[in-house]
């Protein structure tokens, strides 16, 4: 039951993006379409799990002082491995995600979640907590991306929504989109969370 | 590429961060005040422009010559890494003044994606080492710009009426939109 707590805190009640605000630059900059958005977050969740599993592993050799540079390390080796997967097995995304992809190793979600978690718990509960933020920032990722798709550029997943004849909103795909998108969805979910708190009181 | 196109496509048409999304976290994190805005934009600058000469060296003198590129994230987070920690010590021993201005902001430079950004696009854009330097100058005067222009904006905005649940980081990101919309106007001029 602790597990599953740990795994919901990630996505609804800790989610990274709607609650943390952490982990930005590649939110904004990869959700032009829902297959980015989506292959984004997934990468994001294997490097997560990957590294939250081996800092928790490792925690107990690893002196406090120089932690830091010893999550670094095992988070940037996790990064070139998915990386060079995605170069061999997904070429046309990697050219999508470009420089987001090696990025990843300065996305603060992971060292957050390596210093405030994986570093203090077991390594299950590590891999839970992986997966849970992971699955949180993806869940933020697709909402942001089906919302700039299907109104800038009528379409979800590639696929054309309406009739020849209408006029998608194209500022939504280009970079401000990403910033008004954001900040609006941001909002609604506080209002969604003030709503669920006053009604538990 | 001359370097006059350089400097104007990154500080305004290519603004690191309105049209390429790097460096969001530390935007939204200490544009409250011009005063921390510009403290940060100065240390932003001097340590990217450092750690683009370094990473230049470090790719076509060690990693291209012994085909290692694929090590390039890492060794790259790393350099970045220990040259904040570098550049922490010098300025305290050389200038306590100017340590206490930035040095607040020079730990959180390491996970500031435009380091590593520009340090990475310097390389896949084929640039040489003039090229780099000019490269690395105009990103970090354009994430500065940003910041302060977003700062004056943001001060203002504390004593406006701003709905509750927009409060605080969805409305600084709808500011950011619209400023950013601002942006896409320079895109004619290169």
């Amino acid at each position: 039951m602790k597990l599953f707590k740990i795994f919901k805190n990630g996505i609804i009640n800790d989610n990274p993006i709607f609650v943390q605000l952490i982990g930005m630059c590649s939110t904004l900059a990869v959700t032009t379409s829902v297959s980015n958005g989506l292959a984004m977050g997934l990468a994001v969740v294997a490097v997560l799990m990957g590294s939250n599993l081996v800092i928790s592993l490792l925690r107990n050799s690893t002196p406090e002082k120089i932690r830091i540079p010893a999550f670094v390390i095992v988070i940037a080796t996790f990064v070139t491995i998915v990386e060079m997967f995605m170069k061999a097995y997904a070429q046309p995304i990697y050219q999508a995600l470009g420089i987001f992809l090696p990025l990843i190793v300065v996305n603060c979600i992971i060292f957050a979640r390596a210093e405030a978690f994986a570093f203090k718990n077991g390594p299950v509960a590590s891999l839970i907590d992986g997966l849970g933020m992971g699955l949180g920032y993806t869940l933020a990722l697709v909402t942001l991306s089906t919302v700039r798709e299907i109104f800038g550029a009528g379409s979800f997943f590639g696929i054309p929504l309406f009739g020849e004849s209408f006029q998608p909103a194209g500022i939504l795909v280009m970079p401000p989109g990403a910033f008004i998108v954001l900040g609006i969805l941001i909002g609604i979910f506080n209002v969604a969370r003030r709503k669920k708190a006053t009604s538990e009181i | 590429m001359s370097i006059a196109t350089i400097l104007i496509a990154t500080i305004f048409v290519n603004n690191y961060v309105f049209a390429r999304f790097l460096g969001i976290c530390p935007f939204l994190g200490v544009s409250n005040k011009m005063e921390t805005a510009t403290g940060m934009g100065v240390a932003v600058t001097f340590v990217v422009t450092l750690s683009s000469i370094l990473t230049y060296f470090i790719q076509k003198g060690i990693l291209d010559k012994l085909g290692l590129e694929y090590l390039q994230t890492i060794v790259f987070i790393l350099v970045i890494a220990a040259l904040v920690q570098f550049v922490e010590l010098v300025i305290k021993k050389m200038s306590p003044t100017l340590y206490n201005a930035l040095g607040v902001y020079l730990p959180l430079i390491t996970t500031n994606c435009v380091v590593l950004g520009v340090a990475i696009l310097n390389i896949q854009e084929g640039y040489n080492l003039i090229q780099t330097i000019f490269n690395a100058i105009g990103s970090s005067l354009g994430f500065t710009l940003a910041l302060i222009l977003a700062s004056g904006v943001r001060e203002k905005l504390e004593l406006a009426d701003v709905p509750e649940a927009l409060k605080g980081f969805p409305i600084a990101l709808i500011t950011a939109g619209l400023m950013s919309i601002a942006f896409l106007g320079f895109n004619g001029l290169i």
